[in-house]
């Protein structure tokens, strides 16, 4: 047997460093977890009696590389009418299989060995993987507590270096709940098209947003032609199980996309795509009661954390919170372990999302407010006892 | 509808300071709407919702649906006929309808033979009561909007990026 089976790529990438503790969570039971990257909400049901229906009809084909035309119709509608975007449905949306497949096959299509990409960290896990295995070279821009884990103008231009070829965005952002307004993109945006980068922007979060408007970002000037719009079904309809997602940006970017989207994946699953169309022409009333709930819950975390000594900036979108447990004087790691074993609450720890996150802890609220509050009060028992 | 009514028509547990926290508003104002919704009756009780399907209730217990044909009286209409036959414990609910009935009421007792005989002894013969068909519950699927089997479980990994 050759000695080198595995690619030096796959070799070289770090493992999470937090798999045991993650696979701790897993194997014990009677946790209230506050650990979960997805809905607590199911699939609306006329959402999922609709792709049931399509399976009872026979829609179990494959499906046009780029998607049903009818759903990249409901897209193309649905951009026009919440942001004004133009997107022909011929030649400049990808169904994808989630938001995912959508950062993977954009990195492929756009990074030749050795470009940069920058991103923002703490951030959601993929992303730097992603940049890896399409031969790209992740930076990370630092973000800190101070500035409210946003990214400024300054510290954007302070990165950018001649081998930057991208940026990756993602607000509201996973696991921070920072998002911006659209003053502030617009800002960000100006030094994006003088220093000439691509920009991919995943908005999976971007209907979960609170204080404001959610801006998109190939809505701002000049930042249509060198966007790559990644959005999905997860968050907003609760269908993170569906693996179903889209990708809109200039007909060359998205032609390169498909190509490799058509030899690797073919097309995302039909019935995941029956199901889109209806979250997309359906009833809005399950979903809007849904965000209303999360606006709620957010309230009441951020007021709780900051009673019980965790302090946290407000996040504006998501479902995430991000306090800070350095007043505990234990790591990440050790405060999720310990809190999880006294008091059977899972949170995760902010290492997992990068070193930016040490001295921090995600707290998801995908979760019935009788969970929440059951959990906030063990905390602040693990508290007393721990930390003061 | 104001969003303390809200909160609290699908969770009656969760307190003021809770309310206070998740409308940003102040608990003392919280408190004095709370109070004045319930003086003005917007607010007319609190109770858990029991699932009798599950639940045994002391002795069993029969519900039944009861299309009622009511003569209008003059100037009265249907609401004193109405009154009359609501007033009884046994009625839960009582609506006016349009279509081929007039009332609908919805009357609870502990076995067949109890809601039976309120219906021969007391509903029936009742002066401008001109004719009933009663229905028997057999069984109960959805109810104020909540599905009456058990709850599901969640089905999500305990813990995800």
């Amino acid at each position: 047997m050759k000695k080198n089976i595995v690619s030096n790529v796959v070799q070289n990438m770090k493992p999470s460093g937090i798999r045991a503790f993650f696979d701790l969570v897993l194997g014990m039971k009677d946790v209230i977890s506050l650990g979960v990257g997805e809905p607590d909400f199911v699939t609306p049901w006329h959402i999922r009696e609709s792709s049931i229906y399509s399976i009872e009809e026979g829609y179990t084909s494959y499906t046009s590389n780029k998607g049903l035309v009818k759903l990249r119709t409901y897209i193309a509608q649905d951009l026009k009418k919440r942001f004004g975007l133009d997107y022909d449905l011929n030649d400049e949306i990808l169904v994808t299989v989630g938001v995912s497949e959508g950062v993977d096959v954009a990195m492929r299509a756009l990074l030749n060995p050795g470009e940069k990409v920058l991103i923002c960290s703490p951030c959601y896990v993929s992303y730097g993987p992603m940049v890896e295995l399409a031969g790209g070279v992740p930076r990370y821009i630092s973000l800190t507590e101070k500035e409210g884990f946003k990214l400024t103008p300054k510290l954007l231009e302070k990165n950018i270096t001649p081998d930057v070829k991208a940026i990756m965005l993602n607000y509201p952002g996973n696991p921070t709940g920072v998002s911006y307004t659209k003053k502030e993109l617009k800002d960000l945006c100006k030094i994006i098209v003088k220093k000439d980068l691509l920009v991919i922007s995943d908005e999976v979060y971007g209907d979960l947003t609170y204080d404001f408007n959610h801006t998109a970002f190939p809505t701002l000037i000049n930042a249509r032609e060198r966007t790559v719009y990644l959005n999905g079904f997860s968050k907003t309809y609760a269908m993170t199980g569906w693996r179903v997602g889209y990708v809109c940006g200039p007909k060359e970017i998205i032609a390169a996309m498909t190509k490799i989207h058509q030899y690797t994946i073919m097309c995302a699953p039909i019935m995941s795509q029956m199901a889109a169309c209806e979250a997309l022409s359906g009833s809005r009333k399950p979903i809007d009661e849904m965000i209303h709930e999360y606006h709620r819950r957010r309230e009441f975390v951020v007021d709780r954390l900051n009673e019980m000594g965790l302090k946290c900036h407000k996040p504006q979108g998501a479902f995430y919170a991000f306090p800070s447990i350095k007043s505990c004087g234990l790591t990440s790691v050790d405060f999720a372990s310990k809190l999880l074993k006294e008091k059977r609450v899972a949170v995760v720890p902010g290492t997992a999302f990068g070193p930016e996150g040490e001295g921090f802890i995600r707290i998801s609220y995908a979760s019935s407010f009788d969970h929440l509050k059951e959990a906030f009060d063990r905390m602040e028992e693990f508290i007393n006892n721990r930390c003061r | 509808m104001d969003e303390i009514l809200e909160i609290l028509q699908k969770d009656a547990r969760i307190t003021p300071q809770e309310i206070a926290k998740m409308t940003k508003g102040k608990l003392s104002d919280v408190k004095k709407k709370i109070r004045r919704y319930e003086k003005e009756g917007l607010i007319l009780g609190y109770k858990a919702i029991i699932n009798k399907e599950v639940v045994e209730v002391k002795g069993s217990e029969v519900r039944a649906l009861i299309e009622v044909k009511v003569a209008p009286q003059k100037d009265l209409g249907f609401d004193k006929v109405a009154e009359r036959i609501y007033s009884f414990p046994e009625v839960v609910s009582c609506y006016l309808l349009s279509g081929g009935y007039d009332l609908l009421l919805v009357v609870e007792g502990k076995d067949l033979k109890t809601v039976a005989r309120f219906v021969a002894e007391k509903l029936s013969p009742m002066e401008h009561v001109r004719g009933t068909v009663t229905h028997f519950l057999l069984k109960k699927y959805k109810e104020d909007g909540i599905n009456l089997k058990s709850k599901d479980e969640d089905k999500r990994l305990a813990i995800s990026y």
